[in-house]
C-alpha cells in the first residue's frame, strides 16, 4: 500500500507500540505532523525541545518502554542535544525523530539547516539521515531495535523535508532491522563463571553494588535472591536506587561521593565486590588508586566497553544481567556472614538514625525535612523525579525508595532543568502513579516553561521546589573548596507561587516546618498540579562528601549535626 | 606502544566519520588510518594504526564494537602480519646527480614512475621502516614532494579475517558470519 515518508514514520510508531509523542512543530517537520491526526497517538505540545526529550526520557525510564520526542531541523534539532546526552549517559532509550531540509538543500547552509546526525555522532546510540521515503520505515524500525535492546540508548532519525513528502510502497515486514554489526552481546566465557561462583562461595566480607542495569534488565528477584541465598549486603548506585527495596535488611543505602558514610567504608574493607549493572562512576569511586584495595571484583555489565574500563576486574560477566545471574544463582552456596555484618553494624554506629521527624524544631526548616516529610506523607509510594544539585543528593538519602523505577534523576550528565518535563513524561508513562517533580529553584527555572504543557496537557504532577536562595550545590563546592567566595550563585528568584497561579496551576509557599505536612497534603489532593516553593535554610551543605578525587574513606563529615541522628538532639 | 587493528566495517555513508569521531571521543591518537574496499561487496577494511598500551587497545576494540557500523575487529598487533605502505617521493634531480638517485631506487627496489627534467618520481611499496630510510637517503638531494598511504596489514596463515567458517544461508554479503565470526572463539559479543 503507497504511503508517503510521514505517514509512514506514523505507521511504525504505531507499529511499535507508541502511544504518546512528544513534540514540537516547525518547517522541516510540518509534512509529518499533518500526517499526525489520522493514528492514534497522542502529541503532547512542549515549550522547549530540550523538555520534549527529557518527557520522553522520564517516560521511557518510568515505564521501560522507548521514549518518543519529534521536533523540527536547525534550532529544533539542537535544542534536543542536552536531553539525548542526558538519555545517552543513563543509558535511555528514546527515539528521536527530527525534520530536515530537503535532501538537495543539504550542505547549503539552507534555512534551518544543521548537520544534526553530525553533531548528536557522539552522543547517541545511533543516528540516520534518511533522505528518501523507502528507507523511513527500515531507518524507525532499526532505531527502535537498537534504543531498546543491550545496553539501551537514544537514536535519532533526521529525516529530510522531500523523504516525508514522497510516497512509496511501505512494507511492514520487508523493513525488517538489518544490522550485521549490531548483536545482542552472548554469554561470557565458561573460565569467568567459575571464577565468579568460586569468588562469591568464597568471599568473607563481600558486597554487591547494584546500579541502573538491574532496573533495565529487570533483575530485582535475581539481585534479591543472590543476596539473600549468599548473605551479601547490598550498597546502591544513585541509578539503583529502587532496584533493591530499601527497607530490606541487606540494603545499606547509597555509595558514593554522598553516599553513606558505612558504605565507603564498607567497600574500602570489603573482600569482594559484586558489581551489577554499575559502571564504576568517577562519583562512586573517588580515587581510583585507593578504591576498595582488599576486593576482588566481580562485575556483571551487558556493555563489554565497561569491562575494565574504570576499575580492573577479576571475573568479566558480559550479558544480560537477568540471564547471567540466572545462570550464576544454582551454583551459589548459601552463607551467613554475621562478623561481617557485625562490622558494618559497627561502621554504622547511631549514624542510620535518620528519623528526623523525631527532632525538636529549632525554627530552621532544612531539605532533609522536607524530603523526610514527603516520603511519609507518600508512603514511600510516589515516583520522585529529581533535578541536580543538593536537593538530588538529600532525596537519595532522605526519601526511600521501595520499588523499581520510583526515583528517576539524571546521575550520569547531571543536567539541571531535567526534574519538571521528566516528571511530565513519568506521569504520561504511568497515569496512576503520583509523581512528584523535586528540584531546586536554579534548576527549576531552566524548564520552567513547561508548567505550560502541565496546564495545557493537565497532568497532575506536583513540583516541590527546594528553594535555598543559591545554586546550592556549587555554592556549597565554593565553601568547601574555593574560599566561601560565592561568585555567580546567588540566585534573586521570582515569586514561585505567583507563577504557578500565572499558569492557572496551585502554588503552596512553605516557610517553616510545621506548614510542610499542610503543604504537601493540599498538593496531593486539591485535585490537580501544584507548585510548592519550600524556603529552606540558605547555606546548608550535603554531607557527608567525599571531595573529587579524593579515597572513598576521606569524607567530610557533617561538622555540628542537625539531623544526624535521634541521639544528637 | 603501537597497536594494529583491523576493522571491517560496513560501506556506508558517514561511517569513517563514526570511526575517527570514536578516537577522538575516547581520547586516542591515530598514527596513521587506512581504508578501502575488500572483496565483498558492502564491506570495507580499515588499518588503524594507534599508539596506546594493551589496555587503551582493549577498550578501544571494545568500543569499535559497539559502533552499529562496525562488525569485526581484531588486534593484530601480536600476530605475524604482512605490514606495507605506499609512498610517492619527488625528488629533485638535475644531470649531476641523476645516475646516482637511480641507482639508489634500485638497491631499495624502488621504481621510478616519472621522470622530468629536473626531478624524478619515486613509487616504493614497502613496510615503514624501508620507506623511512628511503626517505632518509633522499633527503640530501632534495625531497620536493611527498605522500605517503599509511600501513595497511593482513595476517599471515590461511584464516582471514571476516570471513566465518561457513557462510550463512541468505547472506549474500557474508555479513552475518562476519558478525558470528565476530563473537570470536570465546563466545563473547561485544556490541550493544
Amino acid at each position: 500500500m503507497k504511503k508517503t515518508g510521514a505517514e509512514i514514520i506514523w505507521e511504525c510508531l504505531v507499529r511499535e507500540g507508541v502511544t504518546t509523542v512528544f513534540g514540537y512543530p516547525g518547517g522541516a517537520i510540518l509534512p509529518a505532523y499533518d500526517a499526525m491526526w489520522q493514528y492514534p497517538v497522542h502529541h503532547v505540545l512542549v515549550r522547549h525541545e530540550q523538555g520534549a526529550t527529557h518527557m520522553a526520557d522520564g517516560y521511557a525510564r518510568a515505564s521501560g518502554k522507548v521514549g518518543v520526542a519529534m521536533a523540527t531541523s536547525g534550532p529544533g534539532a539542537t535544542n534536543m542535544v542536552t536531553g539525548i546526552a542526558t538519555a545517552m549517559l543513563d543509558s535511555s532509550p528514546i527515539v528521536c525523530i527530527t525534520g530536515q531540509v530537503g535532501s538537495k538543500l543539504i550542505g547549503s547552509d539552507a534555512f534551518q539547516e544543521v548537520d544534526i546526525t553530525g553533531v548528536t555522532l557522539p552522543i547517541t546510540k545511533h543516528n540516520y539521515l534518511v533522505t528518501r521515503a523507502e528507507d523511513v520505515a527500515r531507518s524507525m524500525r532499526e532505531a527502535f531495535h537498537i534504543a531498546r535492546t543491550g545496553r539501551p540508548g537514544p537514536v535519532l532519525v533526521d529525516v529530510t523535508k522531500d523523504a516525508q513528502q514522497a510516497s512509496c510502497e511501505f512494507d511492514w515486514d520487508a523493513a525488517a532491522p538489518q544490522l550485521p554489526g549490531y548483536r545482542p552481546p552472548l554469554r561470557s566465557r565458561a573460565a569467568e563463571y567459575e571464577l565468579a561462583i568460586e569468588l562469591l562461595n568464597g568471599a568473607k566480607r563481600p558486597l554487591v553494588l547494584a546500579g541502573h542495569g538491574i532496573l533495565m534488565s529487570g533483575a530485582m528477584a535475581q539481585v534479591k535472591d543472590l543476596a539473600e541465598r549468599a548473605c551479601i549486603p547490598v550498597a546502591m548506585t544513585l541509578l539503583g536506587i529502587g532496584a533493591f527495596p530499601a527497607s530490606h535488611p541487606l540494603n545499606l543505602g547509597m555509595m558514593g561521593m554522598h553516599g553513606e558514610a558505612w558504605v565507603n567504608h564498607a567497600i574500602q574493607e570489603a573482600d569482594l565486590l559484586v558489581a551489577l549493572g554499575m559502571r564504576f562512576d568517577d562519583r562512586v569511586t573517588g580515587n581510583l588508586k585507593t578504591y576498595a584495595p582488599l576486593a576482588r571484583k566481580i562485575h556483571v555489565e551487558v556493555d563489554r566497553a565497561e569491562i575494565n574500563k574504570n576499575v580492573k576486574v577479576d571475573a568479566a560477566l558480559v550479558g544480560d544481567l537477568c540471564d547471567v545471574l540466572d545462570e550464576l544463582l544454582p551454583e551459589v552456596r548459601a552463607q551467613e556472614h554475621p562478623e561481617w555484618l557485625a562490622r558494618i553494624d559497627e561502621l554504622k554506629g547511631d549514624a542510620d538514625v535518620r528519623d528526623i521527624q523525631n527532632l525538636p524544631d529549632d525554627g530552621h526548616l532544612y531539605a532533609a525535612h522536607v524530603i523526610n516529610d514527603l516520603w511519609r506523607e507518600t508512603r514511600g509510594d510516589a515516583v520522585v523525579v529529581t533535578d541536580v544539585g543538593q536537593h538530588q543528593m538529600w532525596e537519595a538519602q532522605y526519601y526511600k525508595h521501595e520499588k523499581p523505577r520510583s526515583l528517576i534523576t539524571s546521575g550520569g550528565l547531571g543536567t539541571m532543568g531535567f526534574a519538571l518535563p521528566a516528571a511530565i513524561g513519568a506521569k504520561m508513562a504511568r497515569p496512576d502513579a503520583e509523581v512528584w517533580a523535586v528540584a531546586g529553584d536554579g534548576g527549576f527555572q531552566m524548564t520552567m516553561a513547561e508548567l505550560a504543557t502541565v496546564a495545557q496537557e493537565n497532568v497532575d504532577v506536583n513540583v516541590a521546589i527546594i528553594n535555598n536562595g543559591y545554586l546550592g550545590m556549587v555554592r556549597q563546592w565554593q565553601e568547601f573548596f574555593y574560599g566561601g567566595r560565592y561568585a555567580a550563585t546567588p540566585l534573586l528568584n521570582p515569586d514561585f507561587v505567583q507563577i504557578a497561579r500565572a499558569y492557572g496551576l496551585r502554588g503552596i509557599r512553605v516557610d517553616s516546618r510545621a506548614q510542610v505536612i499542610p503543604a504537601v497534603r493540599e498538593a496531593r489532593n486539591h485535585g490537580g498540579a501544584a507548585v510548592v516553593d519550600f524556603r529552606v535554610e540558605k547555606e546548608d551543605s550535603v554531607y557527608p562528601m567525599i571531595p573529587a578525587g579524593a579515597s572513598l574513606h576521606q569524607m567530610i563529615r557533617r561538622p555540628s549535626p542537625i539531623v544526624e541522628t535521634a541521639q544528637d538532639a | 606502544m603501537v597497536h594494529t587493528l583491523v576493522a571491517h566495517v560496513e560501506d556506508r555513508p558517514g561511517v569513517l566519520n563514526r570511526v575517527s569521531s570514536l578516537f577522538r571521543r575516547r581520547a586516542f591518537n591515530i598514527t596513521s588510518l587506512t581504508v578501502g574496499p575488500t572483496d565483498r561487496a558492502g564491506v570495507s577494511r580499515m588499518t588503524i594504526v594507534v599508539d596506546t598500551d594493551e589496555h587503551g587497545a582493549e577498550r578501544l576494540t571494545a568500543n569499535l564494537y559497539k559502533l552499529v557500523s562496525v562488525l569485526r575487529v581484531e588486534n593484530i598487533t601480536g600476530v605475524p602480519t604482512v605490514s606495507r605502505d605506499l609512498a610517492m617521493i619527488k625528488v629533485a634531480a638535475p644531470a649531476e646527480t641523476r645516475t646516482e638517485l637511480i641507482h639508489l631506487v634500485n638497491v631499495f627496489r624502488a621504481r621510478i614512475v616519472d621522470v622530468a627534467p629536473e626531478s624524478l618520481l619515486i613509487e616504493m611499496t614497502a613496510t615503514e621502516e624501508k620507506i623511512d630510510s628511503l626517505v632518509e637517503v633522499l633527503r640530501p638531494y632534495g625531497v620536493l614532494e611527498m605522500a605517503r598511504t599509511g600501513r595497511v596489514s593482513m595476517a599471515r596463515g590461511t584464516r582471514p579475517l571476516g570471513h566465518a567458517d561457513a557462510s550463512m544461508p541468505g547472506d549474500e554479503l557474508g555479513l552475518q558470519a562476519a558478525a558470528a565470526a565476530a563473537a570470536g572463539d570465546d563466545g563473547v559479543s561485544y556490541s550493544v
